[in-house]
């Protein structure tokens, strides 16, 4: 990797993640209609959306910097700043509400020592809350990547902080095998 | 109907839905049909969209213009209405019907792309989605020249990134193109100027899915299911304290008293019933006297004040506070405003500040009337039904439980609306 005058390392996307890119530009019908999915690709290796791959956007979609930025801050999903390695996004919408989701955002607060919406200091946990996740039948529910914990007690709460914390993320209620 | 393959751990799987009867649909509607003869039979049926709107599906095919070139076909699985969770389910446990549906939908309407938008929240569902996608491919059900018919069809699968707008159907094409996902003006209707201003058809994942059912079956075995204006079956998810929540398909019609107490087990122990949300947060509430008279339908709910929607139904036990719950509700509506039309943007951010004022211990008589004057400055007047979506509920949680709002009400404190308009204040 090379080492512009300024000292900083020059930025660059993983090829498969470049490649992601090329190919929805090339299968949307317009370059600019496949930003989201562009977008998504470089939240898939970095976790967020550097300014740096906004230029790249830029050129390769032929958008202003404007429009990604619009895009890129309409939507909660992705993010302008590096994360903490694991977000719990807590659902507190009505459903997740009458099953109790106060109880498990409040012993998610005494567990990390953090108020929803903040990052504990070793970067480790950040505690969100969230709008309807969609899982109103299983409530309460969190989020973490891809997948939803599902049916929350403070207790399933405690295990799935305890095997994060070892670095292992549990099977989730989601996590259903895709063998064929 | 929909949900066969609900409690199964292979139903994803092509082989199994092929060994089912999956895709003669496909076969019959692309060898023996022409597309006029597949939209009649659906029109026949009487489909109404299952998003919420409850607009005939066939009927929105027909809008398409004969002459009409590049047309384009998005299925809404943007499932983000609180309470609902049935798509969801159809394309974790059952994705290529929502699939064999989309094709023939596609051909019907003389589409050659297809979008299946997801919301960016399930994950793990647009992996499923997209392995169904890949298998369908590989056995020639998409791709060019499918089953030698000479018809070809395009399908991608389009991860949303949170932000419930991209329910409403415009909102949803622009967020396809790339730009935030702000409502448009209608007309013209999305059927006739949509994606790229192209004639695009969107539909629910509920309702593509009872496509192939209605062509392998016909319309008139569909109808014997639900009622003359309701027919077919229409899953309802239910949360809240039952004893049997999860995803259920009934026949239209069906009493609620029958559904909650057969079907629901009732409610668990400990809790009485208080009050229902039947069709997603934005309908109205109904109390529970009220709810078991009603039958699950379009008309009989509509007749009671409230409506089908999305068949999202929330149970709500005694044990809550509805000037809490409506909080919550007014967050998330406050929260969710594109903040393009500005009695949504503003109102909704009024009608929280209000209801939190009023919990808060600083609430006046004259709030309860403010909350009704933010609420008609809201409904009817903006691009898209978001701001009506935040009023139904205010407005049916205010008249319905009005006592619970009164007893907030500090009769102390100063009266006169203008001095006690919230301004500024930031969440």
């Amino acid at each position: 990797m090379s080492t512009p005058l300024d000292g900083k390392p020059e930025f660059r996307l993983a090829d498969q993640t470049l490649a992601t890119i090329d190919r929805v530009i090339a299968s949307y019908p317009t370059k600019a209609s496949a930003l989201m999915p562009a977008l998504w690709a470089v939240m898939d290796e970095l976790g967020h959306v550097p300014t740096e791959a906004v230029d790249l956007l830029v050129a390769k979609l032929e958008v202003t910097r404007a429009r990604i930025y619009e895009v890129l801050t309409f939507y909660t999903m992705y993010r302008t700043e590096p994360q903490a390695e694991n977000v719990l996004q807590v659902c507190h919408n009505i459903s997740c509400h009458i099953m109790g989701a106060r109880n498990i955002i409040a012993h998610l607060e005494k567990r990390l020592g953090v108020r929803i919406g903040e990052t504990t200091p070793d970067g480790k946990f950040a505690l969100e809350g969230a709008e309807c996740l969609g899982a109103c039948g299983h409530g309460p529910c969190l989020q973490l990547g891809k997948h939803l914990y599902e049916n929350l007690t403070p207790a399933k709460t405690d295990e799935l902080l305890d095997s994060l914390r070892k670095g292992v993320v549990p099977r989730a209620d989601t996590d259903r095998e895709l063998e064929d | 109907m929909l949900s066969a393959r609900f409690d199964r751990n292979d139903g994803h799987k092509r082989s199994v839905y092929e060994q089912e009867g999956g895709y003669q649909a496909l076969r019959m509607a692309l060898g023996k049909m022409t597309p006029v003869e597949v939209r009649e039979e659906v029109k026949e049926s009487g489909l109404r969209g299952r998003g919420g709107a409850g607009f005939p599906t066939g009927v929105k095919w027909g809008f398409v213009p004969a002459d009409a070139d590049d047309v384009y076909f998005m299925v809404n699985a943007d499932e983000s209405e609180p309470g609902t969770f049935k798509d969801r389910y159809l394309l974790d446990y059952d994705p290529h019907q929502t699939l064999e549906g989309t094709i023939i939908s596609c051909y019907a309407v003389g589409a050659k792309l297809a979008y299946i938008y997801i919301r960016g929240e399930f994950g793990w569902l647009i992996d499923r989605t997209e392995q169904a996608v890949q298998e369908a491919y590989a056995a020639g059900y998409l791709g060019q020249d499918i089953l030698g018919s000479g018809y070809s069809l395009d399908v991608i699968v389009h991860k949303g990134a949170g932000a419930y707008i991209c329910g409403e159907e415009t909102g949803l094409i622009n967020s396809v193109e790339g730009r935030k996902g702000q409502p448009r003006i209608k007309p013209p209707f999305p059927a006739v100027s949509g994606f790229l201003d192209k004639p695009t058809i969107v539909n629910n994942v509920e309702s593509v899915a009872s496509v192939p059912w209605i062509l392998n079956n016909g319309a008139a075995a569909y109808r014997k299911f639900g009622t003359e204006k309701s027919p077919g079956t229409k899953l309802f998810s239910v949360s809240g304290p039952v004893k049997n929540p999860g995803v259920y398909e009934i026949p239209l019609g069906l009493p609620f008293r029958e559904f909650y107490h057969d079907w629901l087990g009732g409610m668990i122990d400990g809790e009485e019933l208080k009050a229902v949300i039947v069709g997603g947060s934005s309908v109205p509430v109904l109390p529970a006297a009220e709810m078991m008279t009603v039958n699950l339908d379009y008309e009989s709910l509509a007749q009671a004040g409230t409506m089908l929607g999305s068949g999202g139904m929330i149970i709500i036990p005694e044990s809550c506070d509805m000037v809490e719950l409506i909080q919550v509700l007014m967050h998330f509506y406050f929260d969710e405003s594109c903040g393009q039309c500005t009695p949504c943007r503003e109102g909704t951010g009024w009608l929280h500040r209000i209801i939190k004022r009023l919990r808060g211990g600083e609430g006046t008589a004259a709030d309860l009337d403010l909350l009704e004057h933010v609420c008609r400055g809201m409904e009817g007047l903006t691009i898209c039904p978001l701001a009506d979506a935040a009023v139904m509920p205010m407005m049916s949680f205010l008249q319905k439980f009005r006592p619970e709002f009164e007893a907030l009400v500090q009769e102390t404190a100063p009266a006169g609306p203008t001095s006690r308009w919230p301004r500024g204040e930031q969440e």
